[in-house]
């Protein structure tokens, strides 16, 4: 746990290991409720646990497997919902491409990571050959 | 539960999936739904995904699949029941399920399937 300022936190609630096809199905029933509990709307709920899906999808056949992290984050103002998916595999060579919809390197219909960075408010990306790839995504709910 | 049960109604297939799909699920029902149309010569195959809280690219994929599948083996595909959320998130995830028939209900998708089936034979 680490927080900012008096006002702003981020509170860790669980770290999910993104190992086979029924940890994706695990990921999104435990964010179901995690998102409930922040009070999204039904379609924001929807949208952020598609993207959560189609992301961890990402680590398990792209990068070989890895994990995910949830956090909720609270503000003055709002509060939100942050996840982090990490892999060690061997990175997004170009990432704009990859974004790209169409693109896949894979079996998928190359929707993926553009498609989860359109479901969400914020989106950032962190790869390399050496590092993995590391995908965070929020989602924000004013109060 | 390591397969989705298929359900005959005269000449139709009618799936209803009721749990949250891993993706192995979705692919063994994508192989289950193609051999049983052969195999009891349906004409239509109707997939009510009104339980599906949400559906990913995989899943799109296999119910494109699916429908691609079965019109090269003369049969037609209703997908019914898909809620708002779930079609405002496909549109803008950019998933269009191509060659892909939907309908708001059972009912209206059983209609689209025998005209589809009737048509044929007049």
């Amino acid at each position: 746990m680490t927080i900012f300022s008096t006002h702003d936190s981020v509170d860790s609630v669980a770290v999910i290991p993104m190992l086979t096809g029924e940890d994706v199905v695990r990921l999104r029933q435990k964010l179901r409720q995690h998102v409930q509990d922040i009070r999204l709307s039904l379609v924001e709920q929807t949208k952020f646990v598609t993207a959560a899906s189609e992301l961890a999808r990402n680590t398990l056949d792209y990068g070989g497997g890895g994990e995910v992290s949830i956090e909720l984050l609270k503000e003055d103002a709002r509060q939100g919902i942050r996840l982090t998916f990490s892999d060690k595999g061997p990175g997004i060579p170009d990432i704009q491409l990859a974004l790209s919809d169409g693109y896949t390197s894979g079996g998928g219909m190359g929707l993926g990571l553009g498609g989860a960075k359109r479901l969400s408010d914020e989106f950032h990306i962190d790869t390399g050959a050496d590092r993995g790839t590391t995908v965070t995504i929020t989602k924000w709910k004013a109060f | 539960m390591d397969r989705i049960p298929i359900l005959t109604m005269g000449r139709i297939l009618l799936v209803t999936i009721q749990v949250d799909m891993h993706d192995q699920l979705a692919m063994t029902l994508q192989d289950d739904l193609t051999e049983r149309i052969v195999k009891d010569k349906a004409r239509g195959v109707l997939i009510d995904i009104s339980a599906l809280d949400i559906v990913d690219s995989f899943i799109g994929r296999m119910i494109s699949n699916t429908a691609a599948m079965a019109r090269v083996l003369d049969a037609k595909t209703v997908v019914v029941g898909m809620q708002p959320s779930v079609a405002i998130t496909l549109v803008e995830l950019g998933l269009r399920l191509d060659g892909v028939r939907t309908a708001l209900n059972v009912e209206r998708g059983m209609e689209l399937l025998d005209m589809g089936v009737s048509f044929r034979h007049h």
